[in-house]
């Protein structure tokens, strides 16, 4: 880190401040750019042929028909592009003995999920190449299907890879008693099975598989003939998508950019390398013309990656007064067929908030990603973390529910109190700052707890065939992803640092470079204010450039709930960096001493007097350069590349009432309280958005949404309408609200938001809907908890 | 995804439409308000030549007062039968049900016609039409015929309708002075129905005097509940008739199964539902 630390300043007020976003007028007025509407002069159109089949060999593939239809250029299959298309990067091997199958873009002798690529047309327009794809002929070989999670890692399955000899590609473990952070949990275990003021109790709780569903489907345009190779995708990770393709084609890195322009949406669905930004390229390339392809929506159902898909067998281990004593993690993760950019470190990233806000003494995670016959899965919304608060969330309500304390109660005696900040995990992280009773507090009033309570009470005294709910969720999650040494002792393939560079112009305006690359969060609203608060020039003068590898050459993108957390405190930084610089000129200008100068409000003023200059003075001056201080090179810009410390840690309380009708199993949302924690906040209505748009994708985990596959592996929801998305008539209108502890971890005491709302609704939801029907002997309900598995557990329950 | 080419005509008069379909042969297919059709299309589940627009034929839309009957004209859309008066006064299910169809863009284009000639089981305008009686009139080379409800809906995505013919308007006889309500369950706002059930009831002294009950999406068509209405039919309009009649609502269905729901879980469904429904409709 090379930025020199200035005292904050916030003349302008700039923090808590909420601004429309810069970004609205031209997206709500149709003036977007999305990758799809790209045409350039020549421009083919690509067709993907995917297969029907979950599993099978190719044992020929007939395109002469298909090459003489009318406007095709070119049919390629997987033979053809065998030798170039090199195999798709998997950049997180989470062991040395990982085994990983060859992810071809193109299916060369086998398909191994149904969407698998089999071949590509090329034709003059996207009539002409669709019409082609009826024109290829494909004899498949049927081999056995691989889908339940379970059974395909158990000994003896039918093996999606028959090569790697098993289905089970590796074993992860973390044990708090092998790294030393913690006590044996098997020992733990077995105290509160043998003593009499012990439980345990176990649950195996079912992650289901979750289409991103962002609202733009993947497109991509290859110009070949620029003097680099462009490429613009409709992509979260600009940056690392062309180093990616760059290593994995050997094309030189230098001969090519990358550009996500207006990208609608991504929650992780973006973040990935794709084997239709591959065969764009190499077939622009083979044919020296620029190509488009864009994906309808069920092509994107059905072969973009999808997320979640777990199989949680956990222990929770505790004294009968509630203190938790123990924890152990058994994880069974779906992989789908192949292993794409991050597949098997999301469940890794889980095994450091198993344990919550909570003080554990003794914990064990293990985690095994296995290989099945459908589409591959990698980074959602929060990748790995609502995984694991699920997990943990759902366990203390069982362990509040089975000694009939009360969830909060229970949470209460566990969590790490304000005062034991800085703490140690036992899952081996530092988190920096907190406060759980302070949020709790503010929930808990906001919810009306106690008046809820009553109410339950009283419909199940009088038998009321609606029963209420009342669900808890104590959050927290790592964000800021991340310090590169932690990602370097996960094995992870790159670092997680972020890049700014801040450019003062000679008019005084001011150009920032990021290397994060938003796609729908408001980051261009939220940057400016940090630099009109920091700088002390005025929002609308601050620019900010993004997204394009040769304007912004240096990043790592968005994920992770990090553009804030490292990329806005990397333009903190730059900013700083800036104003130092300024500092000797200013002193210059007005033959005064540095130390004289105090800066604030954007000048330079000579303390105790009158006397100053702007920051755009100096900026004119600058660029002028007729009388530079000995020494001091002519230029107001800065660079500056961050690697944080620590991740951050935000956190908060969700409170969920549910009503539960227990004659058709319908669960219907009746309040929703969220109080988060995230930090100092830089604009409250983007943080209010990021947090609505999260409780709904989380809420939908829990009610709604399920990638369903039939016994031939077929996916059955492959449209929106039997993929069931929520819209705002499906859901309450939320209450929420902050308290704000700030992050020490980062110089503006920010933690992150994008992904807070979904991490922490899912538990809250299913557990209000537990919380409802354990009356009738309900222990677990899977997700989503339709209104069919809703009133069979009731039915068998109440047996 | 993209429809294979085809061609597109839009004919201005019902015989002009008839003849363009004779002239098409087999391989055509009638465009109405294009919400069911057009996915089919683009999902390449079809592959007409042509394309036959009823959209720009004014006979076909509207609704007319026919003396003891109401005449819906099959390219009406479900918001103009919202916004109808004469459909919540002698049809009120038909409007009832018609509310619950997804959202107001859709209900914009979609027509009461073609949910019926596409018969999707889950469609909710079927039970309604079964419910009250109504009768199509389908125009062919041949010229005219008319069709009773109970015989047009034959299986699933079928009806009587032959490929040379056009569903042209729906007679629905008056139902003035009766109560109804269309009981719809789904799993979001805009989904289709799991199950819904159609009831209109006309409550004469205390006493239901008339029933009539119809469900959605409890076999390949739609069903009449006759075992309900007849136990509902002549008795007090009370929470216990309603309860004992609904106990039959599931008779002679035949649900289909899929991951909302397996045959256990929407026979049960209807039974809940119609009590709902009927005590809705009979405002008890
Ligand atoms: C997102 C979405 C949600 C929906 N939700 C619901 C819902 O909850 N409940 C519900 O009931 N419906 C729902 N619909 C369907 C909607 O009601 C449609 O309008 C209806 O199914 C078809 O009507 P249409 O006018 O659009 O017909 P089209 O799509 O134009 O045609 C449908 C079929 O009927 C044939 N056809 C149409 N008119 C005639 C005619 N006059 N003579 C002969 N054949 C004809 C066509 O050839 C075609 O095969 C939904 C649709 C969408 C897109």
């Amino acid at each position: 880190m090379t930025a020199v630390a200035e005292p904050a300043s916030s003349p302008a007020g700039e923090f808590g401040r909420s601004r429309a976003r810069k970004e609205d007028a031209h997206l709500i007025t149709g003036r977007s750019r999305w990758t799809g509407n790209l045409t350039l002069p020549g421009m083919l159109h690509m067709a993907v042929l995917r297969s029907p089949l979950a599993h099978a060999r190719i044992t020929g593939i007939d395109v002469s028909e298909a090459k003489s239809m009318p406007g095709v250029v070119a049919v390629y299959t997987g033979a053809d592009l065998a030798e170039e298309q090199g195999d798709l990067p998997s950049a997180w091997p989470i062991t040395p003995d990982m085994k990983k199958p060859p992810a071809p873009a193109l299916a060369v002798d086998t398909v191994n999920f149904a969407g698998d690529a089999v071949a590509v047309v090329l034709a003059r327009s996207d009539y002409e190449a669709h019409d082609a794809l009826e024109g290829i002929d494909v004899d498949y070989e049927d081999l056995p299907v691989v889908l339940d999670l379970e059974s395909a890692a158990a000994e003896g399955s039918e093996l999606v890879h028959p090569d790697l000899g098993t289905n089970v590609s590796a074993t992860w473990k973390l044990d708090s008693g092998e790294a030393g952070s913690g006590g044996d949990v098997e020992q733990a275990i077995a105290e509160a099975e043998s003593s009499p003021d012990g439980i345990v109790v176990r649950r195996t709780l079912r992650q289901q598989r979750l289409v991103p569903a962002f609202m733009e489907p993947r497109a991509v345009v290859v110009d070949p003939n620029a003097q680099q190779a462009t490429m613009w995708s409709s992509t979260q990770i600009p940056h690392i998508l062309k180093l990616m393709l760059a290593m994995t084609l050997g094309i030189p890195e230098h001969k090519l950019r990358v550009i996500a322009p207006d990208v609608g949406g991504g929650f992780g669905g973006k973040l990935q390398v794709t084997p239709e930004e591959v065969l764009t390229l190499l077939t622009a390339r083979r044919l020296g013309k620029p190509v488009k392809y864009a994906e309808s929506r069920s092509e994107s159902m059905q072969a973009a990656h999808h997320g979640r898909a777990q199989l949680q067998k956990l222990t929770l281990a505790a004294k009968r007064d509630g203190t938790v004593t123990g924890m152990k993690v058994e994880l069974l993760a779906d992989m789908g067929a192949y292993m794409r950019l991050l597949s098997p470190g999301i469940p890794v990233l889980g095994a450091f908030m198993f344990n919550g806000i909570y003080k554990i003494p003794a914990y064990h995670f293990s985690c095994s990603p296995v290989f099945t016959s459908k589409v591959p899965t990698d980074a959602y919304r929060g990748a790995g973390r609502p995984e694991a608060t699920f997990g943990i969330e759902r366990m203390m309500s069982e362990l509040a529910a089975e000694l009939g304390i009360d969830p909060l109660e229970i949470r209460e005696k566990n969590w790490i109190t304000h005062e034991e900040f800085p703490f140690n995990t036992v899952s081996g992280l530092t988190y920096d700052t907190g406060n759980y009773e302070a949020a709790t507090a503010r929930a808990r009033e906001l919810f009306g707890y106690d008046a809820l309570r009553r109410e339950q009470a009283e419909r199940r005294e009088r038998k009321d065939p609606v029963q209420l709910g009342i669900g808890v969720s104590t959050f927290t999650e790592m964000c800021g992803l991340a310090p590169s040494r932690v990602l370097g002792s996960l094995d992870y393939g790159a670092g997680g640092w972020e890049h700014a560079q801040v450019r003062m112009l000679p008019t005084g305006k001011v150009e920032v470079v990021t290397g994060i690359s938003p796609h729908g969060q408001g980051h261009v609203t939220g940057f400016s204010q940090v630099v009109a608060d920091r700088l002390g020039v005025p929002f609308d003068d601050v620019e900010i450039i993004h997204g394009d590898t040769q304007s912004a050459p240096k990043g790592l993108d968005t994920y992770g709930s990090r553009s804030l957390t490292v990329g806005g405190v990397a333009v903190a930084h730059a900013v700083a960096t800036v104003i130092a610089k300024a500092r000797p000129i200013a002193a210059h200008m007005m033959e005064c001493a540095e130390d004289d100068l105090e800066f604030t409000e954007g000048r330079f003023q000579v303390r105790g007097t009158e006397k100053a200059v702007g920051i755009t003075d100096v900026a004119l001056a600058v660029f002028a350069a007729h009388d530079m201080p000995e020494g001091v090179e002519p230029s107001l810009d800065s660079d500056v590349t961050y690697d944080p410390e620590n991740f951050s840690f935000p956190h908060g309380t969700h409170l969920c009432a549910v009503e539960v009708d227990t004659e058709t199993g319908r669960v219907e949302l009746r309040s929703y309280v969220a109080v988060d924690d995230v930090g100092r906040v830089v604009n409250p209505m983007l943080v209010e958005g990021q947090v609505h748009g999260g409780l709904a994708q989380g809420i939908a985990q829990a009610l709604f949404e399920e990638a369903v596959y039939d016994e031939s592996g077929t996916l059955l929801s492959g449209s929106f309408a039997e993929y069931l998305i929520p819209t705002a008539a499906d859901l309450p209108s939320f209450t929420t609200d902050r308290t704000e502890t700030p992050a020490t971890s980062n110089t503006l005491g920010v933690k992150g938001v994008g992904e807070a709302g979904t991490i922490a609704s899912t538990p809250a939801v299913v557990n209000a809907v537990l919380d409802a029907v354990r009356q009738f002997g309900v222990r677990d309900i899977d997700m989503p908890c339709t209104p069919m598995r809703v009133w069979k557990a009731i039915q068998e329950g109440a047996r | 995804m993209i429809p294979s080419a085809f061609d597109y005509v839009a004919p201005e008069t019902l015989d002009d439409a008839v003849r363009a379909l004779a002239d098409a042969g087999d391989d055509a297919k009638i465009i109405a308000g294009g919400q069911s059709l057009t996915p089919v299309l683009r999902l390449r589940m079809n592959d007409p030549s042509v394309v036959i627009d009823l959209g720009r034929i004014p006979a076909l839309r509207g609704v007319r007062d026919d003396g003891d009957a109401l005449v819906i004209g099959a390219m009406t859309t479900h918001h103009d039968i919202l916004h109808e008066p004469l459909v919540r006064e002698h049809a009120l299910l038909i409007a009832e049900a018609t509310a619950t169809i997804a959202d107001p863009q859709i209900r914009h284009r979609g027509t009461f016609g073609g949910s019926l000639a596409h018969a999707d089981p889950a469609g909710d305008l079927l039970a309604s039409a079964l419910a009250l009686g109504a009768e199509m009139t389908i125009a062919g080379p041949n010229g005219r015929r008319q069709v009773a409800a109970a015989e047009f809906f034959e299986d699933l995505f079928t009806t009587s309708l032959q490929p040379d013919e056009i569903l042209v308007d729906i007679r629905v006889p008056k139902h003035s002075g009766w109560t109804a309500h269309y009981e719809k369950f789904n799993r979001t706002a805009q989904a289709w129905s799991i199950v819904a059930v159609a009831a209109a009831v006309r409550v004469d002294g205390g006493a239901i005097a008339e029933a009539r009950v119809a469900l959605t999406n409890m076999a390949s068509v739609p069903v009449r509940a006759r075992g309900v209405e007849e136990a509902l039919v002549g008795r007090a309009a009370d929470a216990a008739t309603i309860r004992d009649a609904a106990e039959r609502a599931a008779e002679g269905t035949s649900p289909a199964v899929d991951g909302n729901a397996d045959a256990d879980f929407r026979s049960h469904l209807a039974r809940v539902l119609t009590s709902r429904a009927v005590t809705a409709a009979a405002g008890v």
